[in-house]
């Protein structure tokens, strides 16, 4: 299984085409918020952009909290969502640690799939969409120790 | 988000509330610049001066911001305290798609604040809280302590304004997002006309996507063109500071006070020499792939033996132009220090470089002396411009409040007319030839980017001075299209008329893809109809003598040919507004005869 990871986050010009990519291919939406991908800045402009992704955890703690299995742990880190078993009780967005799952206004999760579908709209190559196993997952540091 | 009207908060200041309201005309006016105008045109009053509290400060977007890259700029319209006249600036940063995820199409504030105010609002708020304790502090601090006031990290927009604005400066800029401004004619002084700091727009909402297979194809062939083809290489890889050496070798940089249009130093400060010794990163604006945005840094040894702290300062061709070409400072770093001061206390770094490049001649000829200037002023004195760029900021004296209202005030004043770099205001940095001057002089932002005029010099080595005014005509009106829009003008190659109307079709406005060329020209109209409205008379606009004086790689400049194109210039853009005025009479005869049937 691939999973999206974010190790060139220094690279990061702030453009959003990442999480408006997400947007738009993923949850057909125009928004840089209800996406797996959202980019911030760390401390004001001069000192650079941190990506809140998924990273990818297994177990993941959000699976593990929701109570409807709307979010199920998925092979090699992350989860799989299903959309329509979600009562928006926002416990997902709670239980992860890095805030990676988005709640919209009227309380609906987004959290990457690892999909990949945003890494081509990155001009300056800041993510990768890689087979990785669970050790060298949890030695890369995914937004480039940032978070 | 796609709608057939136009959705604006109104914010007053006066009384803290705000209110959305609804405004037809989307066809008719599109977004950005036509949006603008018809909210200027609603709210302002021409017979009021600019710093009533009742004009209004306008940001306005465009139909097709957030939906297509590089549509992501902010048109700001304000009656200016330097000509007191209908302006526009345009900004980019995060101002745009923070505005679209706010669900605005427009902003609108008028009135003043009792005491020094912020102004914050988003999707699903606003507010005005006090924020006197402000009082002074530059944009860097008073950047630092929105951010901690407002919360949404990376998905906010926050524009303020430093001590120059405040102190009513008509070369008072507003920053946004640190790296980016609305530049010229003063918007700053508005802003602190209104007792404003500052502004925080919150990103927070989000829209369904059009229905069909149409938009995302054609969002991955604009994606396609903007970033992987060579269209937009010189922006992200040297940026608009490329333009220094071309433009030196072309003897079109104006150099020390435009005493020259060229000079074997300009290498030194260079686009090439800058990424070389100075170039930290680029930066985009939010929606952009390209990255223009350069920073540089300066470091600074505050305290023996090694302590050092370190700045990051945005660099392009014109703070360049006007900061080390016109001071001849050649040495990029001192050249960055500079920009930096002119940004800290939120000067327009173009105009106010251009008005001391004036001060240190007037000073070489002993029109003025320290007496008015304070700290001696000399071509290449960096340290000494870093401490006038405070002086022009807060008006510290009579000399410097008049040379703050424009160049051309403190010359009728103190003498040296002739060498006063103003066209319009002050100028862009481009001595391209008479197209240009005449172009920028009269042209309705006083901007480089009104037309392509210094293309045209540059084209061109016939005179005929109704064929040239021809294309400037042109030329505006698709550019007032693709400000309506908002687009960057460095993407005016990607989006043409034939693609902004697909783009328009594909996410539900055919009404405006059918009438581009239509729509373009009542923006073109009405946007002079306003300027004249306010008072503008383009015949009397000077041209100082320097202008005449230049050479360029085409010769000595021909005054007739320039005098033929200021009057014919003239002519044109009165019969645009007369035109303007006449449709709008005519359309206001249609509405009241179809109520009254």
């Amino acid at each position: 299984m691939k999973i999206l990871t974010a190790p060139r986050m220094e690279r990061c010009i702030g453009c959003h085409s990442c999480s408006l990519a997400c947007a738009r291919q993923v949850h057909k939406n125009l928004s840089w918020n209800t996406a797996g991908i959202r980019i911030a800045s760390s401390g004001g402009l001069s000192t650079g952009f941190e990506a809140r992704t998924c990273l990818a955890c297994d177990p993941a703690p959000c699976a593990a909290a929701c109570p409807t299995g709307a979010y199920a742990q998925r092979k090699g880190g992350g989860v799989v969502v299903r959309k329509k078993l979600c009562i928006r009780c926002g416990e997902c967005a709670a239980a992860c640690p890095v805030d990676a799952v988005y709640l919209s206004a009227d309380g609906e999760p987004f959290v990457c799939i690892h999909c990949g579908r945003c890494v081509p709209f990155c001009p300056h190559d800041c993510l990768e969409h890689k087979e990785i196993g669970g050790e060298a997952a949890a030695a890369e540091a995914p937004d480039g120790g940032e978070s | 988000m796609i709608r057939d009207h136009f959705r604006v908060m109104r914010v007053d200041l006066n009384t803290g509330r705000g209110e959305i309201q609804t405004l037809e005309g989307r066809d008719l006016y599109a977004g950005g610049s036509g949006l603008a105008a018809l909210l200027f045109s609603k709210f302002a009053r021409p017979d009021k001066p600019w710093d009533d509290p009742d004009q209004p400060l306008i940001f306005a977007i465009g139909p097709l911001t957030g939906l297509f890259p590089l549509m992501s700029k902010t048109v700001c319209a304000f009656k200016s305290p330097y000509h007191d006249q209908f302006a526009e600036s345009h900004g980019g940063g995060r101002s745009a798609l923070a505005l679209r995820f706010a669900d605005l199409d427009a902003l609108v504030v008028t009135g003043k604040a009792r005491t020094l105010s912020c102004l914050s609002i988003g999707s699903r708020h606003m507010e005005v809280k006090d924020v006197h304790f402000m009082r002074g502090f530059d944009i860097h601090a008073t950047g630092k302590l929105f951010r901690r006031m407002f919360p949404g990290a990376g998905h906010r927009s926050i524009l303020r304004i430093g001590p120059a604005g405040e102190a009513l400066s008509a070369m008072a800029c507003i920053i946004v997002d640190t790296y980016r401004h609305f530049g010229r004619l003063g918007a700053g002084a508005v802003m602190g006309a209104k007792n404003l700091k500052g502004i925080a727009i919150q990103g927070d909402g989000s829209f369904p996507l059009p229905e069909g297979k149409d938009y995302p194809k054609l969002f991955q062939d604009v994606y396609g063109l903007l970033t992987a083809t060579e269209m937009m290489h010189k922006y992200h890889n040297l940026g608009t500071a490329e333009n220094v050496i071309v433009m030196n070798e072309l003897k079109a940089l104006p150099f020390r006070n435009m005493q020259r249009t060229s000079d074997p130093s300009a290498v030194e400060i260079s686009g090439e020499k800058f990424a070389e010794k100075t170039l930290l990163r680029n930066a985009a604006c939010a929606g952009c792939p390209v990255g223009c945005i350069h920073l540089g840094f300066v470091r600074e040894k505050f305290m023996e033996p090694n302590q050092y702290l370190y700045r990051q300062v945005s660099y392009d061709h014109e703070p360049i132009f006007a900061v080390g070409c016109m001071l001849a400072v050649t040495d990029p770093f001192a050249a960055l220090d500079i920009m930096e001061e002119a940004d800290k206390v939120g000067l327009d770094v173009m105009s106010a470089g251009v008005a001391l490049a004036w001060a240190t001649e007037a000073s070489e000829k002993g029109l003025v002396s320290t007496a008015e200037t304070v700290v001696p002023l000399r071509f290449g004195d960096a340290a000494a411009y870093q401490q006038a760029m405070w002086h022009l900021a807060r008006g510290e004296n009579e000399f410097y409040r008049l040379l703050a209202s424009g160049t051309l005030r403190a010359a009728k004043r103190f003498g040296g007319e002739d060498f006063a770099c103003v066209l319009g205001q002050e100028m862009a940095g481009y001595a391209t030839g008479e197209v240009f001057f005449v172009s920028q002089a009269l042209g309705l932002r006083h901007s480089h980017l009104d037309s392509g005029g210094y293309s045209f010099d540059q084209k061109h080595t016939e005179k005929d001075a109704a064929k040239a005014v021809e294309f400037l005509i042109t030329d505006e009106a698709s550019r007032c299209f693709l400000t309506a829009m908002v687009s960057c003008l460095f993407a005016r190659g990607v989006y043409t008329e034939a693609r902004l109307a697909d783009c328009l079709k594909a996410v539900g406005y055919a009404g405006l893809a059918e009438n581009i060329g239509a729509v373009s020209k009542r923006i073109q109209g009405e946007r002079w109809r306003l300027r004249l409205a306010t008072g503008y008379e383009p015949e009397r606009v000077e041209i100082p003598r320097r202008f005449s004086e230049v050479v360029t790689w085409k010769g000595p400049i021909d005054g007739q040919y320039l005098s033929a194109l200021k009057t014919e210039y003239s002519r044109r853009i009165r019969s645009l507004a007369t035109e303007a005025a006449q449709a709008g009479s005519a359309d206001a005869e249609t509405r009241k005869k179809g109520k009254e049937a």
